[in-house]
């Protein structure tokens, strides 16, 4: 036989072999389900380390977690997508068809670059420079320097809550810049001396420095105590009330070693 | 002014020579910036273990099978559709009204934004058709978007065949699916191939589309229907948000290497393509 | 008998490919189809002007101006042709006229290697290299327009480059040697007769790398800062119309969501004109000779 064809009865030979493997691996599906759990950028990392310990704990389930924002997570818990959606904000009115479980409390941060000479602010200041109404740090005792406003997408639960507590009615600032999850808004605020942003508590550290509000220090005692005020609560939603597969791994975020889990990484627990 | 040709051209060549260094040099600057800053993360390890917390630590062997995956998918789909279009067009019809329009239609498949597709994608196979973020969804995505490759490089690799062999091969009695299928096809094979390991390379770097139809979880995808990130991915999601700058260096450096691989080894095809003909 | 069944298997053979060229072009039709039928109505339900001269896009508030993102999509690739082409078409016309063939057989690969690095390694080297140097030389948060330019310029750098040797290589060596031999430099004959000559492929070559900044999304959100104001200098933050799509089509529904897809529309027209404008372009060198 000429080597081309040879090659050729070889290659569909190997292609239907590999394809064969492909689709038998479609068949799966049904032996054993995996959980979909998507949304917010500020709970993955968390879901993440739930998901880890839970499927090292019973093996052979399957956790997969995504992002994609809050907003998009409820949008994926609705249509099927996910079958667990997160979200860092609260539901709105006509989302509330929907069961919600707070699963953790986490505070927001306002983080500055550390060289800033500001560290503390009023909530109201804070309001005024996202709304782009004080541009400059030496309006505040800093630098002078045009403000660097980085806030989060429209989507994300993040945004929606600091819109709720912070903002108000107040639309914030178009020049803004916008990015998409957590990680990548202290990226910014760590690498440019003059930005100011806002993150999940959960997810500050050196790079970056969480500013003091009206005096208080976000730390997880003075949200306890109810003297930091920037609180959202963290939340697993279910299309109806979670059962099956869900209801077995939302079990296991609120139990002790769930709690506990997520206590030694910085966020505050359901209770 | 009347410049002295001789002292123009001299002049003009410094400037020429001056930003074709430029550029090159940007470009291989590029390369080597991650390869110096990546080559030293990838080892054994970084390449058979998994990604820990959230990637933080650990390897990235499931995102190195999840690429894999999703270019098979997309290929397993693409290719017998863009070869059957290619022979399609090439032996069954005349140069008529429909063939232009199917190529142009190639052409402008060619065009769009991988972020199209990847709304498409979205809205179509995770929302819809309800395969949700997966290996089904993103594959038949990207194979979507890499049809008109395959079917503009068979096309040429089929046309090149010299109508010689088919003319032989009509002579000798063999019907018109015989001759393509033993006569066209592997003399085309090298030019089809090279169409495919095309594809692979875009596919591999594929961000856009990928992380709206296959998702981003961290896993070892475990079917079809799991969700599962690329490197392209996993290297956006760890860059970006500042997990772990090492580990995207070293996710970095195995694409680009990955894709160094797969375009010497197109150049080599194709200087085999094209010598055999000579 | 033999007969008629070897012809029914060849109608057959026939049908089946047509059904599979069909395919193809219908996928790119189906996605065509829906992209508008999703959405058109929004655009004409608002207002087509407001949709695309409005100025704000507010869209939990249900206003969906464009003008900031299609200007800053405009922008961002005219940076990057003003930045790209000179570079690239001074490398083509080194590599052909003013080197040797081994060099430019040794440096074309290298170039078209580059091509398929990812888009998203592009956007990082920008964030790591390019953001903090704007910012600090020349101010601004560095993510900016300016940013966004100089990587995508850099990006279709090898898309020139490559398609315009090709065409410079087409034109017949008969053209170089009769202006050679009328006494006329290497450049002259460069600037006056090669470049002529290969202006359909070097226009269609430009129109594409326009085609392939326009349609860049990751680098572009990683590096122009996704601001939703319109630019007020090219060291301001941008948002094209591709990264609009990208940062709000995870949770977008109902009306937003069909803005996007008439985001989608825009951007999909506008590709649609570069191309056909590309393939006439190439079609009419094609018919010189």
């Amino acid at each position: 036989m000429n080597p081309p064809r040879y090659a050729v009865r070889v290659l569909i030979g190997v292609f239907s072999v590999l394809a064969t493997l492909m689709l038998s691996a479609c068949w799966r599906r049904g032996a054993q389900k995996e959980l979909t759990v998507a949304g917010s950028t500020s709970i993955q990392p968390f879901a993440d380390r739930w998901a880890e310990v839970y499927m090292t704990k019973y093996p052979g389930k399957v956790v997969n977690v995504q992002g994609g924002g809050s907003s998009a997570g409820i949008q994926a818990a609705r249509s099927g997508a996910a079958d667990i959606g997160t979200s860092s904000r609260e539901l709105k009115p006509e989302e509330r068809d929907l069961t919600e479980i707070v699963v953790a409390r986490d505070g927001l941060a306002v983080i500055v670059h550390p060289s800033s000479l500001v560290s503390d602010l009023t909530i109201a200041q804070v309001q005024q420079i996202f709304a782009g109404k004080i541009r400059n740090w030496s309006e505040l005792g800093g630098r002078d320097k045009l403000i660097t406003v980085v806030t989060r997408e429209e989507g994300s639960g993040t945004r929606g809550a600091f819109q709720e507590m912070v903002m108000g009615k107040v639309r914030i600032y178009k020049g803004a810049i916008v990015e998409d999850s957590n990680g990548t808004v202290r990226e910014i605020v760590a690498g440019d001396p003059d930005s100011i942003g806002y993150i999940s508590l959960g997810l500050v550290n050196e790079a970056v420095k969480a500013l003091k509000l009206d005096g208080v220090i976000p730390t997880d005692e003075n949200i306890l105590e109810k003297r930091y005020r920037l609180v959202r609560p963290f939340l697993f939603v279910t299309n109806g009330p979670a059962s099956g597969e869900a209801k077995n791994f939302i079990d296991f975020v609120l139990s002790e070693e769930g709690q506990d889990l997520i206590k030694k990484e910085g966020l505050i627990p359901a209770q | 002014m009347y410049f002295n040709p001789r002292v123009e051209q001299k002049i003009v060549r410094v400037i020429l020579c001056l930003f074709t260094f430029i550029t090159v040099a940007i470009l291989v600057f590029i390369m080597i910036f991650i390869l110096r800053k990546g080559l030293p993360v990838v080892s054994w390890e970084f390449l058979s273990k998994n990604p820990l917390d959230m990637g933080k630590s650990g390897g990235i062997f499931s995102t190195i099978i999840g690429t894999i995956a999703l270019t098979f998918m997309a290929l397993l789909v693409a290719t017998p559709l863009g070869v059957g279009t290619a022979i399609f067009l090439t032996e069954y019809t005349f140069e008529s009204r429909l063939t232009r329009v199917i190529r142009f239609g190639a052409e402008c498949l060619a065009g769009i934004p991988s972020i199209i597709f990847g709304l498409f994608g979205f809205i179509l196979f995770v929302t819809k058709l309800k395969f949700g973020w997966s290996i089904l969804s993103g594959g038949l995505t990207l194979a979507f978007m890499i049809l008109p490759t395959i079917i503009r490089t068979s096309e040429e690799a089929v046309r090149a065949v010299p109508g010689s062999y088919r003319q032989v091969s009509y002579s000798l009695g063999s019907t018109k699916w015989q001759t393509v299928t033993r006569v066209v096809l592997p003399s085309a094979l090298p030019g089809i191939v090279t169409g495919v390991i095309l594809s692979i390379g875009r596919s591999i770097g594929e961000t856009a589309a990928v992380i709206f139809t296959a998702g981003s979880a961290l896993r070892l995808p475990s079917s079809l229907f799991s969700s599962s990130r690329t490197m392209a991915v996993h290297f956006y999601v760890l860059a970006r948000e500042g997990i772990s700058m090492s580990k995207a260096y070293g996710t970095a450096a195995v694409l680009v290497l990955a894709i160094l691989v797969i375009n010497l080894v197109t150049y080599y095809l194709m200087e085999k393509f094209i010598r055999r003909y000579r | 008998m033999k007969k008629h069944r070897l012809e029914r298997n060849e109608k057959l053979t026939r049908l089946v490919l047509l059904l599979i060229a069909f395919s193809a072009v219908s996928v790119l039709a189906v996605i065509t189809i829906f992209i508008f039928a999703e959405g058109t109505p929004i655009m004409f339900r608002y207002g087509v002007k407001k949709f695309l001269l409005g100025l704000d896009w507010y869209p939990t508030e249900k206003s969906f101006g464009l003008l900031p993102m299609i200007t800053g999509s405009m922008m961002v690739t005219l940076g990057a042709l003003v930045l790209g082409v000179p570079f690239g078409l001074a490398c083509a016309i080194f590599l052909t006229e003013f080197s040797s063939k081994r060099l430019r057989q040794l440096v074309k690969p290298v170039i078209e290697l580059l091509a398929g690095i990812p888009s998203v390694v592009y956007g990082f080297m920008g964030v790591v290299l390019l953001v903090p140097f704007i910012r600090e030389t020349l101010g601004g948060p560095g993510l900016s327009v300016l940013a966004a330019s100089i990587i995508l310029g850099i990006m279709i750098l090898p898309t020139i480059i490559s398609i315009s040797i090709d065409s410079l290589l087409a034109v017949p060596s008969t053209y170089r040697d009769g202006s050679i031999a009328m006494g006329a430099t290497r450049w002259q004959t460069v600037r006056m007769v090669l470049l002529p000559a290969a202006r359909s492929g070097i226009i269609a070559s430009i129109i594409l790398g326009m085609g392939r900044a326009i349609g860049e999304t990751m680098a572009v959100i990683m590096i122009a800062g996704n601001a939703i104001a319109l630019p007020n200098s090219i060291l301001a933050p941008v948002r094209t119309l591709t990264s609009n799509i990208a940062l709000e089509m995870g949770y977008a529904s109902g009306e937003h969501r069909e803005a996007l897809f008439a985001t989608g529309v825009i951007l999909f027209i506008i590709i649609m004109i570069l191309n056909t404008v590309a393939s006439i372009s190439s079609a009419r060198r094609v018919k010189r000779k």
